[in-house]
């Protein structure tokens, strides 16, 4: 640990690139190894009981055999393919439908109330509902996902176009860009920083839907699992599946920071390092 | 008044399509009860106090874990910005826990308080806690070293400094954060209690759906929903009162 820290100090003074790499990379295993010497201790003081914090050696015994059935893997997948399907429909119509709202007076009328009152609106209420529609199987989840996860990517949209710098468009106009170039070569990329951020907002949001759905209609997926776990008092099993699921959330979120880093490379912001 | 009724009138438009719908038998008022009489099941349950009992139950819920949420975020956050141990001791942490999906933790939190006001509270409040924490932070941490430089220069003492300069400075993006997390208390609490409940919203919305009583299911659910948009409109008044020095 010292040495983490010590290494952490020096590179904090400046050298950037490997020097930086290498101090997030430490601070993040740094933390983790302290989280989890926290949970050993806490479980073998005693403090708690093995229900209500198993300790890890027996979690991660219980990841390990979950693998090796392929139980894991399949519930993952399950719950990946739901959410990102959903994150996807609700990116593309997102993306689109903020378009229409910028570019149609009409759609902007329609749509305007609707999204700002929807926006807050606490969508997973009206799971009943879709499920009174849909029945229970990956429709309803991903029709549930979709509704929650459009609303950031349509506002993150209209905040792009919106934000689109007027002596861009002149130039590229009085250059002779056809109205088509125009969205697709001027605009769409001078949005991009904005739908980027719309989607980034909407990935946890799909997780958390995701999650919460298996939980509500069984299904299986990671959600469905753990509350299986958690209702056969099964604690070791609903410890795993936190741990996976915060793995495969990490995972995702970072992998959406490196397409953002990727697709905007040409941007300045990518020169700065970006907060959380 | 006429403005906010030409501006919500596409609302009204898709209420009416509602009720047409439900009553032409285009579809079916087992699918999609007309509006109408989701009204009529409203002011029953508001009548029989059933809205009201259950409600109170929710807000207090969400409120506490709200609270919790907010005070000790923006302490983390704000202390975070201020001083380095801390950061170092709390970043890695919120590095972990903010890409876990919120929702997981509810089975987990059932096996420490099991399935009462607490354990509603405690989702609540560790799961909106992040945002709080990361806009205070961020805040925190913009705030223009000028600024600092010229406090401390006229005297200011480190917590004088924190109190009169890194907060103010804090706000506009710790009520952002704050603005995340009253939409997020609602989602988790409505989740939390659809799953597992003796009171609450999701509680009654749960068991009018398994009874088949859909007017009164879709009373509550619009209810909870116009609660959400509610309280979003509420802050977002508040917010832009305590900005208004910024101009």
């Amino acid at each position: 640990m010292a040495g983490i820290d010590a290494e952490n100090r020096r590179s904090a003074v400046g050298a950037p690139g490997i020097a930086r790499a290498a101090r997030s990379i430490a601070a993040r295993s740094a933390s983790v190894v302290l989280l989890l010497i926290l949970w050993e201790t806490l479980v073998r003081s005693g403090a708690v009981t093995p229900f209500q914090l198993p300790s890890l050696l027996r979690v991660a015994e219980r990841i390990g055999s979950d693998a090796a059935s392929g139980e894991l893997f399949f519930n993952a997948g399950l719950t990946l393919y739901r959410a990102l399907t959903g994150f996807a429909i609700a990116g593309i119509a997102g993306v689109a439908l903020g378009m229409l709202i910028f570019k149609s007076a009409a759609a902007r009328w329609f749509f305007d109330p609707i999204i700002s009152a929807g926006f807050p609106m606490p969508k997973v209420a009206f799971l009943p509902i879709i499920i009174l529609w849909f029945g229970v199987y990956d429709m309803p989840k991903i029709t549930m996902i979709v509704i929650d996860a459009i609303f950031p990517v349509v506002t993150a949209t209209i905040l792009g176009f919106n934000g689109v710098d007027r002596h861009m468009l002149w130039s590229a106009r009085n250059m002779g860009a056809r109205e088509g170039e125009m969205l697709w070569q001027i605009m769409l990329p001078a949005a991009l920083p904005q739908i980027m951020t719309g989607l980034q907002v909407a990935l946890p949001v799909a997780f958390i839907i995701a999650i919460a759905t298996e939980m509500l209609m069984g299904g299986r997926g990671l959600g469905g699992a753990m509350l299986e776990a958690s209702r056969m008092a099964d604690s070791p099993g609903t410890f795993a599946g936190l741990v996976v699921t915060t793995i495969f959330g990490y995972a995702a979120i970072k992998a959406m920071a490196m397409v953002r880093r990727r697709l905007l490379r040409w941007h300045q912001e990518t020169q700065q390092t970006g907060g959380i | 008044m006429t403005g906010a009724l030409n501006r919500y009138l596409p609302l009204l438009l898709l209420a009416l399509l509602w009720e047409a719908a439900a009553r032409t038998g285009a579809i079916s008022k087992l699918a999609l009860p007309p509006i109408s009489e989701v009204f009529v099941a409203w002011f029953e349950l508001l009548r029989d106090g059933d809205l009201f009992a259950n409600g109170g139950s929710s807000l207090y819920r969400a409120g506490a874990g709200l609270l919790l949420a907010i005070v000790v975020g923006m302490a983390a956050g704000i202390f975070m910005a201020w001083s380095r141990p801390v950061n170092i001791l709390i970043a890695p942490l919120i590095e972990i826990f903010y890409p876990l999906p919120k929702s997981a933790l509810i089975p987990v939190i059932a096996f420490w308080l099991g399935f009462g006001d607490g354990s509603k509270i405690l989702l609540i409040f560790l799961g909106c806690m992040l945002p709080v924490t990361i806009g205070a932070f961020n805040g925190a941490r913009s705030s223009e070293q000028v600024l600092l430089w010229s406090a401390r220069g006229m005297g200011a003492g480190r917590l004088r400094v924190l109190w009169d300069v890194v907060v103010p400075s804090a706000l506009p993006e710790m009520l952002g954060g704050i603005r995340t997390a009253i939409a997020l208390s609602f989602v988790l609490l409505v989740t939390s209690e659809l799953i597992s409940s003796q009171r609450g919203f999701g509680h009654m919305i749960g068991v009018l759906g398994s009874g088949g009583i859909y007017d009164a299911m879709f009373a509550v659910v619009l209810t909870v929903a116009l609660l959400g948009f509610i309280a979003d409109r509420l802050f977002l008044r508040a917010m832009r009162r305590m900005l208004r020095w910024r101009e």
